[in-house]
């Protein structure tokens, strides 16, 4: 049974449709990807399994149960942090725990506040007011108030947004642990594609509002199709003699200090040694799915899809 | 309920906001104490100047703590719907602004119970600035300028009420002022729910106080009739009608009697109306609201 199940979702701003006809579902125990441009229709969708926007048309169901009619039994099992973790800066972590956990009707001890706030990397904070935290640990401590009562569903919008690479590297962590091995559920929304590559077992890409594609990440990417970007210390020695080479055929740019293949996957280690063999200098070689370059050419942003696609 | 009601104090009285009010009234209140204690019969000089032309006043008698309190509520009473609409215009459109509204209409809470749990917060909040009110205006005017009766000025009139049958006098004034202020605070609430900051609402409410304690002052016989008796500022000073006393046939106030109970009754009515039809509205409009902060 599907954990959600969304059904031609429409939401309408006046004359804006921010979400058009969107369906979809969520398993148990997967982590989706909700993955889409800047406006497209991503925080709208999420504000709405939250009940927090009204659907113009359109069914939600959640654990099995409709959402406008079991809105308090369904969201005592939702856990969420929707963009920036936005809490009372005036009160401390601990307060700010407590408080929302009691909003989830959770009884928690402060022996229990205490160990999820441990868990997200805030030990010893506790009693600082929330004012004095960066952005990264207003983020942990975002991630333990949507945890905080044990919620079967987990549900991220834009989670790394405000993040240093450290952060977003820990938040990646902290998602695929809760996945792996607390079995929760997690829907997270993100701009950015490799990012929900890296973590989605399911995604689905929406633009305009609209579903554009939806399914597994292997499914959608072609692994015929990956991109292989070489850095080398000398590109005119290089493309001279990989002219000569079969490689040559499956060259579609060479630019600054790159060459850039698309070839199939299991080409790779071949194209690795052939390069040794003929002597290029290689700094690096980086292999790109062509998932990306899918992601742009489907959504609204394919005037910017750069080099992995011309 | 109770427990959102309890996290909703918890909230205003951790923001440091919530204090202004209290330090405000303090320094208002001990700056009038101020200046009647070093000038206090030059200032009654002033209010009884025609009335001591044709009446008997007793001048060195009126300065005491209850007509200090007296005072200082009449001159209070009207500026401090202000420090009201700074806590009231802030309950949700704060929250909005803080990015904390999202996370609290996420929660398996419904959103009636927690603008009703919002208001009651709200509510005590006022409550409990009036009784700071009282503290500071009636006892510490009692401590710093002791007790008599207290001379009433009415029109052409002077009404004196027995020291003993004072105090009954302003309990019910600062409830009446409670129930005044709540409506104040009802408004700056309903206009919190349409903003995603708080200074809309608490200019909003200023305004719309300003401008109706205006029309409710203005002696128009027009509005008289039609506009006036509808406006709830034209009702929140109702809370005098406690010290006009009914009198017997020599003149005298009679203890323990209100002249025209009638008419604050009416006010009581018209205040709990608009505080009814405002909650009622911010409800409604909140339970309709999209969340997009």
């Amino acid at each position: 049974m599907s954990l959600v199940t969304v059904s031609h979702l429409s939401k309408k701003f006046k004359s804006h449709d921010a979400v058009n006809d969107l369906s979809f579902s969520v398993e148990e125990g997967d982590v989706y990807g909700f993955l889409g441009q800047n406006g497209a229709g991503k925080s709208t969708t999420i504000r709405m399994l939250l009940t927090l926007v009204r659907p113009t048309s359109g069914n939600i169901k959640i654990f099995g149960l409709d959402l406008d009619r079991e809105r308090k039994k369904i969201l005592s099992q939702v856990g969420a942090m929707i963009e920036k973790p936005d809490l009372y800066k005036y009160l401390s972590a601990h307060e700010n725990l407590s408080l929302f956990a009691r909003m989830s009707g959770s009884g928690n001890t402060k022996k229990e506040l205490n160990a999820q706030l441990e868990m997200v990397g805030l030990a010893g904070r506790e009693g600082d007011l929330v004012k004095t935290f960066s952005q990264g640990m207003k983020q942990r401590l975002g991630i333990a108030v949507a945890l905080i009562h044990n919620p079967r569903l987990i549900i991220l919008d834009e989670p790394t947004n405000g993040l240093d690479p450290q952060g977003i590297a820990d938040m990646r962590n902290l998602i695929l642990h809760l996945s792996r091995h607390l079995n929760k559920t997690v829907i997270v929304s993100s701009h950015l594609l490799h990012e929900i590559e890296q973590i989605s077992n399911r995604m689905l890409i929406i633009d305009e509002g609209k579903k554009i594609v939806e399914g597994t990440v292997d499914s959608l990417v072609d692994p015929a199709k990956t991109v292989v970007e070489v850095t080398v210390d000398d590109l005119a020695v290089a493309a001279s003699r990989i002219e000569t080479t079969l490689w040559f055929s499956y060259l579609i740019k060479k630019e600054n200090h790159h060459l850039i293949f698309q070839l199939p996957r299991h080409l790779i280690p071949e194209l690795n040694r052939s390069l040794v063999q003929l002597e290029i200098n290689v700094l690096s070689l980086q292999a790109k799915n062509s998932l990306e370059a899918q992601f742009l050419s489907l959504t609204r942003s394919k005037q910017y899809v750069a080099a992995f696609t011309d | 309920m109770w427990q959102l009601l309890q996290i909703e104090l918890l909230k205003i009285f951790r923001k440091p906001r919530t204090y202004i009010s209290f330090g405000a009234i303090a320094a208002m209140v001990i700056i009038i104490q101020i200046a009647l204690k070093f000038d206090g019969q030059s200032y009654i000089e002033f209010i009884t100047g025609s009335l001591r032309d044709t009446l008997d006043v007793p001048v060195a008698n009126i300065l005491n703590g209850y007509f200090v309190c007296f005072v200082i509520l009449n001159l209070l009473l009207i500026h401090i719907p202000l420090l009201i609409a700074l806590v009231a215009g802030d309950s949700i459109a704060g929250e909005a602004n803080m990015g904390t509204l999202r996370l609290i209409a996420s929660k398996p809470i419904s959103r009636t119970g927690l603008m009703l749990a919002k208001f009651m917060a709200t509510v005590i909040y006022t409550a409990l600035l009036l009784i700071w009110l009282a503290f500071i205006s009636l006892l510490l005017s009692i401590l710093i300028f002791g007790t008599n009766d207290i001379l009433i000025a009415r029109n052409d009139a002077l009404e004196i009420i027995r020291s003993n049958d004072v105090l009954w006098r302003y309990l019910a004034a600062f409830c009446f002022a409670t129930l005044a202020l709540t409506t104040v605070a009802a408004l700056a609430f309903l206009l919190s729910v349409f903003a995603d900051n708080s200074i809309g609402p608490i200019v909003s409410t200023i305004s719309i106080v300003i401008v109706f304690t205006i029309l409710s002052e203005m002696q128009i016989p027009l509005y008289d009739r039609t506009i006036k008796p509808f406006l709830f500022t034209s009702h929140m000073l109702a809370w005098k009608g406690f010290f006009y006393s009914k009198v017997d046939t020599t003149g005298s106030s009679i203890p323990g009697t209100i002249e025209n109970i009638r008419a604050i009754g009416k006010s009581s009515l018209i205040l709990v109306l608009y505080i009814i039809g405002f909650v009622s509205a911010a409800v409604y409009s909140f339970n309709k609201k999209d969340i997009l902060s």
